[in-house]
């Protein structure tokens, strides 16, 4: 398989770029070496936010970085639109509130599938999320719990 | 990308080939909604076991698709749902529920007969 490049930015236009971002996540976690149901939930993860991206604000980009934070390294995804932007944060962290239908599950869930997830968004300027899964080593035991 | 429809006896297998984008659940959904008429199908097994993530859309995508073949008068029955899909399904808190589901195409069938066969007794 290829290597997947780091640092990379995908276009979020349709639901066809959903999928590319889940796959192009899933390889990059792959590389990293993040077990099996690891890599499914960072590739879930993608895809709620990616469809935020296209309900909320119909266009917007995903960037994949590797970072090192409190001295581990992570696979780092941020999601980024100039769409309308989030009134109530708070709101929109519940579970299962949703303002178009939906299952109301996308944020919130995201959120539990990844160790950090920030979300910045300003009326009228748009919303920036950024989700973090670090990369366990070997023997380390799970941190999963929430 | 196209998920093709089968028809064995009085059912239909909707045999999903690789990963589909939102727009291609949409449009499996309204295929058999029409195909269960056309064929006059009374169980429809959808098999998931290519999708490598089951996400809230998809989740409600195949709810709705159960819900809408039942009002058709068809039962459905997703199979095929990976460990993996699952464990994030859970995590994400996402249910099927008043979705039948089983672990493979071979349980799916012995599910409908099961299915519409109390279906017919209530009918005698």
């Amino acid at each position: 398989m290829q290597k997947p490049a780091l640092d990379i930015h995908l276009e979020i236009r349709s639901t066809i770029d959903i999928v590319t971002a889940r796959q192009h996540g899933r390889e990059m976690a792959m590389e990293l070496g993040f077990a099996g149901s690891e890599i499914t939930l960072i590739a879930a993860a993608i895809s709620e936010i990616a469809r935020n991206i296209l309900d909320h604000a119909k266009r917007g980009e995903i960037t994949f970085a590797v970072v090192v934070r409190h001295a581990r390294r992570c696979l780092q995804i941020v999601a980024q639109d100039r769409g309308p932007g989030i009134a109530d944060i708070p709101k929109a962290m519940q579970y299962g509130y949703s303002t178009r239908g939906g299952l109301g599950v996308g944020l919130p869930g995201a959120k539990w599938l990844m160790d950090e997830f920030e979300i910045e968004s300003n009326l009228g300027e748009g919303t920036k999320v950024t989700m973090r899964k670090y990369i366990k080593n070997g023997n380390q035991q799970s941190t999963s719990a929430r | 990308m196209q998920v093709p429809i089968l028809k064995q006896g009085s059912y239909l297998i909707a045999s999903i080939q690789s990963v589909l984008s939102d727009a291609d659940m949409l449009q499996l959904r309204d295929d058999l909604a029409v195909k269960v008429g056309s064929y006059r199908a009374r169980g429809v097994i959808i098999d998931v076991t290519v999708l490598d993530v089951i996400d809230s859309f998809a989740t409600r995508t195949l709810r709705n698709i159960a819900h809408m073949l039942n009002l058709r008068g068809a039962d459905t029955v997703i199979v095929g749902i990976q460990p993996e899909v699952a464990f994030a399904m859970v995590q994400l808190g996402l249910t099927l529920e008043g979705v039948g589901t089983a672990l493979d195409l071979e349980e799916g069938l012995a599910f409908l007969d099961q299915k519409t066969k109390h279906h017919a007794k209530a009918g005698a």
